[in-house]
């Protein structure tokens, strides 16, 4: 794919962005599309953001579960930027009805970095070293690309599909926590609809913080000290709709709570 | 009540005959199709009955259909209960007879011992808590003695709700050192991540089972002695096993449980 065609995609997702319309998949458009052309416009979208004041805080690991890489046809994650306009607090009114498009929650754990960790070569040790702490936390999902119709190319150029994040309130040292068996409950609108544990991600969460560093590291890219990075849901997508509440928690870590508006 | 004890004794020996054989037979509703559950739990008596004469001694009490999905989805309020003998006791990290089972599948689930009677009706939570001696995780191989699982509520009531082994032991916790809703686990199938899951999928709460078995138990005129090991229901999906199979299932602050099938 030349520049000019991957400007011309990543000019149209964030468009796609900032007015809420959706675009056909891109693997529809250009169906020769690869992995590769899809980071490459997911930084033109982010390029737009940045152009605007956002400024980058952290990551996103995508795509951690069976069941999606099974739903993808992949054998790895993917990845996308988080930035400060994304983030909100637990217990916030997340405008879903005003910002978002087709918005579906995701639990998840979120690690708060304290040192740069730049692959390849990095280790679990070396991410449990470098986490300064986990934290509960929502991933609020969303797609630019019409009704969720999503290949791998398509979700990698849309910013690995992220929209915001609701971060708890609790930090728990990583050495404290099994973070491979420590439970989630997820409840939506006072009801519990789906429980998982850290395993659903790969295995274990630090299993993708490793794979993000040492993905990122072959392209020179540092995760670095205070940056978030969210490591991948824990229980399938749950739909949300304005009107919607929804909170989780996990065991030895903490809660979180959203509202919808 | 539908049937006479003729037929209860009937329908309870044709069950036995099927485990002991290891030939399923058609569900009981099939030929009974106004069976209610008085008449479930009247042969599954009359199971209980023949296998404690002939040797058997109770090893603990078990809930079935915990989780609220599968309860909307059979269109029922309360799961359905059973009971294990020590014959269905299998050591943790060791092989299990598959050729003893029709068709073994097995479920994780969080175990409770009591140290008090609990008896309902109106029995609650706090009470429930009240009366714990200590949380164990667990393991229950499920095997129906009807063909392909086939069967409806009244049926699997009356089949002892399918139950047939367990392991347990790990690492035994005091109530106040776990947070039962919250606790995860991770079933792991030959070094395969198969199912995962908290406790809050066993009715918000594992301790509710014990909650809704102890107010079922006093319909029949029954309560839960002290010192009972009660399996309060399955985390995650019931994963199907053959010979050559292991298991592992990892529990949040429990420790391990590993079985193999041989």
């Amino acid at each position: 794919m030349d520049k000019a065609t991957i400007d011309g995609f990543g000019d149209a997702l964030y468009a796609a962005l900032r007015k809420r319309r959706t675009i056909a998949p891109l693997t529809e458009q250009a169906p020769d599309i690869t992995l590769e052309d899809a980071y490459q416009i997911s930084l033109r979208m982010l390029e737009h953001r940045l152009a605007d004041g956002e400024r980058i805080v952290g990551k996103k690991i995508g795509v951690t579960s069976k069941a999606v890489m099974t739903m993808l046809d992949v054998h790895q994650p993917d990845f996308g930027y988080l930035t400060d306009t994304m983030m909100y607090a637990t217990g916030a009114e997340v405008p879903a009805s005003r910002e978002l498009i087709a918005p579906r929650a995701e639990g998840e754990i979120a690690f708060v970095l304290k040192r740069d960790l730049e692959g390849p070569g990095v280790t679990n040790a070396d991410v449990i070293r470098a986490t300064d702490f986990v934290m509960p936390c929502f991933e609020i999902v969303d797609s630019r690309i019409t009704d969720w119709k999503i290949r791998i190319q398509d979700t990698v150029a849309d910013n690995a599909s992220c929209g915001v994040v609701v971060m708890g309130d609790r930090a728990v040292a990583p050495a404290d926590v099994d973070l491979s068996t420590c439970g989630i409950v997820v409840s939506l609108n006072g009801e519990i609809i789906s429980t998982g544990a850290g395993a659903a991600a790969l295995g274990s969460p630090v299993n993708c913080v490793t794979w993000l560093a040492n993905t990122l590291g072959r392209i020179g890219i540092p995760l670095k000290a205070g940056e978030v990075i969210l490591s991948g849901s824990l229980v399938p997508l749950q739909p949300v709709k304005p009107g919607d509440n929804m909170s989780l928690v996990i065991g030895g870590i903490g809660g979180c709570a959203v509202r919808f508006v | 009540m539908t049937l006479d004890e003729a037929t209860v004794e009937a329908l309870a020996a044709r069950l036995l005959a099927a485990e002991r054989e290891r030939k399923p037979i058609t569900k009981i509703t099939d030929e009974h199709p106004h069976l209610d559950y008085d008449d479930a739990y009247a042969i599954q008596n009359r199971i209980r009955a023949h296998k404690l004469a002939a040797g058997e001694t109770i090893a603990g009490l078990k809930a079935g259909l915990t989780s609220k999905a599968k309860m909307k989805q059979m269109n029922v309020a309360e799961p359905v209960f059973g009971f294990m003998t020590d014959r269905g006791a299998w050591p943790d990290g060791g092989a299990i007879e598959r050729d003893r089972y029709i068709a073994p599948r097995i479920e994780a689930e969080i175990a409770l011992v009591t140290k008090r009677d609990l008896a309902g009706p109106g029995c609650h939570l706090a009470e429930v808590l009240a009366a714990i001696d200590f949380v164990l995780p667990a393991v229950e191989v499920l095997d129906s003695r009807y063909e392909n699982f086939r069967f409806d509520m009244v049926s699997v009531v009356a089949d002892n709700t399918s139950a047939a082994g367990f392991v347990t032991g790990g690492r035994p916790r005091r109530l106040r050192e776990v947070d039962l809703p919250t606790l995860g686990l991770v079933v792991e199938k030959n070094g395969q991540v198969v199912e995962v899951g908290a406790g809050a999928a066993v009715l918000g709460h594992p301790a509710e089972s014990i909650v809704m078995l102890a107010n079922n138990l006093a319909r029949r005129g029954e309560h839960i002695p002290a010192g009972s090991f009660i399996m309060t229901g399955g985390i995650t999906a019931a994963v199907a096993v053959d010979r050559g199979d292991a298991i592992t299932v990892r529990f949040q602050d429990l420790g391990n449980l590993s079985l193999r099938f041989a």
